[in-house]
C-alpha cells in the first residue's frame, strides 16, 4: 500500500497500510516512542482504503479492512482517520487473537501483580486505568488484557488510551498535552482523544504480571463494595472475551484458573476520586 | 513475489520455500487469511523452522482449523437426527465431507456453511424437517430472492438455526438448472458412499465433477485458490488409492456434462499446484488457461483483491454462465432496483 506503518504494541505486532497519508502521519504522532516490531513480521495487517476507488478523491471515506474484517461496518470520515486505524487494530484482536484469551478489560501492574478491571461501555475502566497509570500504578491497556493460556500471566497491551467525552477533561488535567492525540469530533462514539501511555507503560510493554485482582468498576452510582461470586465473575469475563468460545477448553481452562486464583469484587463510584480510594484499598486487602 | 504467488508457491512446494525476508513471511500470511487459506498453510509447513511470530500464528490456525472441523461435524450430526425421520439418504458436501470422511482435504480446511444434498423430491419434506427443528429462513419467504432460489436454483434459499447462528445450504443437485450443463443428480446419489455417521458423500469421481462445476461452471471464481486446493488434495489421494480412478473420473464428467470443467480443473491444478493429472483428461492447455490463473491469483501481499477489470470480467462470466441471456437481464434489472 501507498503509505505504511508497523507497530509492536505489547507482544502483538501490526502492518497498517493506508490509501492517504493522513491517518498515519496522525497515528506516528500518536503512537511516538513505539518501536517497529523486532523481527519485522506482522500479527495482524489493517488496512484503511477507500469503500470504492473513487472515494479516495470524492467525499473520502475510509473503510476498516485487514486481515478480519466485519462485512456491514461503516466507513469513517477521513478526518476521522486516526479512529479508523485504531479500530482496525482493535477488530483484528478482537476476530484474529489466538494466542492469549483476550478480555475487554483494563488492567494495570504494581508490585509485578495485576489488577484486572472489566465492565461495559461507559463503566469508566479506561479512565481509572489511565489514572492509576499516572499515579504510582504502571498501565498495562486500557481496552484488551490478554491472558496467557498456559501460564495464566497477564501480558500489556498498552495502545493510546481512548478517551471519550467527559474523561477527555479529566486527564487534560493530569497529563501533559504533548501526549495526547487530535480531538475528534461528531465520530460514532461522540467525541474522542487518544493518550499516549506515559514512558513507564512504554518501556516495560515486554513485562507480564501475574493477576492478583479483578473489579467490575460502575461509574454513576453511590459508592459501595459488593462481593461477587465465582460463578458470576466466570460468566462476566466470558462475556468480556471476545474469543473465549473459539479457543474452546484452553479458554476455559485458562479463565477457570484466573477466577480460582484472584479475588474479585464489584464497586460503584459517583466521582473518579472515590474510585482511586477504592481500588487502592481493595489492592491492599488483596495483597 | 509479494502476492498469491507466494502462498501457491508455499503450499506447493514448502520445503522449498527457501529463505523469506520479514516482509514476505508478513505478505503471506495476510494473502493466506485473506484466501481461507491459513489453516492449509499451517499443516503444510508444521514442523519446519519457521520464524517464531510465524510458528505463533500458525499454531493459532491449527487450532482454529480443529474447532472448525468439530463445529462443522456437529453441524452435520445436528442436520442428521433432524432428518433421520425422513429415511432419506442425505450427503454432505465440499468441506464437511472433507471432515468426515478424515481425507486429506480435511487439513486445515475452514468449513462456513453446511452443504448437503439431497433427492429433489424430498426437498420440501427435508425443509419442513429442518425448520421444526430449530433452522430459520434468511430470506423473506415469497420475497424475490426467496422465488428465485426456489424457481431456478439448485439448492433451497439458506436456513440459519435459530441458536447456533450457522446456515445450512440444501442442494438437489450441483448447478443452477439454468445452467447450460445438467448433471445427472440421480446418479450422483446413486453412486453416493456411506460415511461411518450415518450420512454419505459423493463418490470420489463425483467429488471432484463437483468442485470442478463448483469452480469453473458456476461463480465467480471467489475463493478459488482454495476450492483448487481441495481439488489438488482430492486428486492426490483418490489417484493413490485406485487404480480406475482417472477413467471413473473421464467417464462421471461425461455423464455430469461437465467435462470441459473438469478438464480445466486438472490443467489449472497441474499449472498451479504442481498436481500429477491424467494428461489425456486434462487436455492440452488453452490460451485462455492463463486468464484463469491471473483471476485465481488476483490478490496481493496486503490481502487486497487486485485486477479489478480481470475480476470484473469473471464475476459477468458467472452470471453469463449460470443463466439465459433474457433471465440474466431481467435478474441484473431487479438487482440494481432493490
Amino acid at each position: 500500500m501507498k503509505h505504511r506503518l508497523s507497530l509492536q504494541i505489547g507482544p502483538v505486532s501490526f502492518r497498517i497500510g493506508s490509501a492517504w497519508a493522513e491517518p498515519l502521519d496522525a497515528l506516528a504522532r500518536l503512537y511516538a516512542g513505539y518501536s517497529e516490531p523486532e523481527d519485522g513480521i506482522a500479527d495482524f495487517t489493517v488496512r484503511l482504503e477507500p469503500e470504492q476507488i473513487w472515494r479516495r478523491w470524492i467525499r473520502p471515506s475510509v473503510a476498516i479492512r485487514g486481515d478480519y474484517i466485519l462485512p456491514d461496518a461503516l466507513p469513517l470520515a477521513l478526518a476521522h482517520g486516526l479512529l479508523a486505524a485504531e479500530m482496525g487494530m482493535n477488530l483484528q484482536m478482537a476476530l484474529g487473537q489466538k494466542r492469549f484469551l483476550l478480555l475487554h478489560a483494563a488492567s494495570a501492574e504494581k508490585d509485578g501483580r495485576a489488577l484486572i478491571m472489566t465492565g461495559e461501555s461507559g463503566a469508566g475502566k479506561s479512565t481509572l486505568a489511565a489514572l492509576l497509570g499516572e499515579r504510582g500504578w504502571r498501565l498495562m491497556g486500557d481496552e484488551f488484557a490478554l491472558l496467557d493460556l498456559d501460564e495464566g500471566r497477564l501480558h500489556p497491551f498498552p495502545r493510546a488510551v481512548s478517551l471519550k467525552n467527559k474523561a477527555i477533561a479529566v486527564m487534560e488535567q493530569e497529563v501533559p498535552g504533548d501526549r495526547f492525540g487530535p480531538r475528534l469530533e461528531d465520530t460514532p462514539k461522540g467525541t474522542i482523544r487518544h493518550l499516549r501511555p506515559n514512558q513507564e507503560a512504554l518501556g516495560r510493554m515486554g513485562e507480564s504480571a501475574r493477576p492478583a485482582l479483578i473489579l467490575f468498576p460502575r461509574f454513576g452510582a453511590a459508592e459501595a463494595i459488593r462481593g461477587v461470586g465465582q460463578a458470576e465473575i466466570f460468566m462476566r469475563l466470558t462475556q468480556a472475551s471476545t474469543n473465549y468460545v473459539t479457543l474452546g477448553a484452553a479458554g476455559f481452562d485458562a479463565l477457570a484458573k484466573l477466577v480460582g486464583a484472584c479475588p474479585a469484587a464489584a464497586i460503584d463510584y459517583p466521582d473518579t476520586g472515590t474510585a482511586i480510594g477504592l481500588v487502592e484499598e481493595l489492592w491492599r486487602e488483596a495483597a | 513475489m509479494r502476492d498469491a504467488r507466494l502462498l501457491v508457491r508455499a503450499l506447493r512446494d514448502p520445503d522449498g520455500l527457501g529463505l523469506l525476508s520479514a516482509g514476505d513471511w508478513s505478505a503471506l500470511v495476510a494473502a493466506a487469511r485473506a484466501e481461507q487459506l491459513i489453516g492449509s498453510l499451517a499443516f503444510r509447513l508444521e514442523g519446519r523452522p519457521l520464524p517464531g511470530r510465524v510458528e505463533a500464528i500458525l499454531a493459532g490456525a491449527r487450532h482454529d482449523a480443529a474447532q472448525a472441523r468439530t463445529q462443522a461435524l456437529w453441524e452435520a450430526e445436528m442436520a442428521r437426527r433432524a432428518l433421520a425421520p425422513l429415511d432419506l439418504p442425505v450427503i454432505l458436501l465440499k468441506g464437511t465431507a472433507f471432515h468426515a470422511a478424515d481425507l486429506q482435504a480435511s487439513e486445515g480446511r475452514s468449513v462456513g456453511d453446511l452443504d448437503i444434498l439431497l433427492p429433489r423430491e424430498r426437498l420440501e419434506a427435508a425443509e419442513e424437517g429442518l425448520v421444526a427443528a430449530g433452522w430459520e429462513r434468511l430470506k423473506p419467504a415469497d420475497g424475490y430472492d426467496d422465488l428465485y432460489y426456489r424457481r431456478w436454483m439448485h439448492e433451497l434459499p439458506p436456513l440459519i438455526h435459530r441458536t447456533r447462528d450457522r446456515m445450512i445450504d440444501v442442494h438437489h443437485t450441483i448447478l443452477p438448472p439454468t445452467a447450460r450443463p445438467t448433471p445427472d443428480a440421480a446418479a450422483l446419489i446413486e453412486a453416493s458412499v456411506a460415511l461411518p455417521n450415518g450420512l454419505r458423500m459423493l463418490s470420489p469421481a463425483d467429488m471432484i465433477v463437483h468442485a470442478a462445476a463448483h469452480l469453473f461452471a458456476d461463480g465467480d471464481l471467489a475463493g478459488g485458490l482454495r476450492n483448487l486446493w481441495d481439488i489438488d488434495r482430492l486428486l492426490r489421494e483418490f489417484a493413490a488409492g485406485s487404480a480406475d480412478f482417472w477413467p471413473m473420473l473421464a467417464q462421471r464428467a461425461e455423464r455430469h456434462q461437465l467435462g470441459k470443467a473438469v478438464a480445466l480443473a486438472l490443467r489449472l491444478a497441474r499449472r498451479l499446484y504442481a498436481t500429477p493429472v491424467d494428461a489425456g483428461l486434462a487436455g492440452r492447455d488453452r490460451p485462455t488457461d492463463r486468464l484463469f490463473e491471473a483471476r485465481l491469483l488476483a490478490r496481493n501481499g496486503w490481502g487486497q483483491e487486485k485486477s479489478k477489470l480481470l475480476r470484473f470480467a469473471f464475476y459477468v462470466r458467472g452470471h453469463w454462465l449460470r443463466m439465459p441471456p433474457l433471465m440474466l437481464a431481467r435478474h441484473l434489472w431487479v438487482k440494481a432496483r432493490g
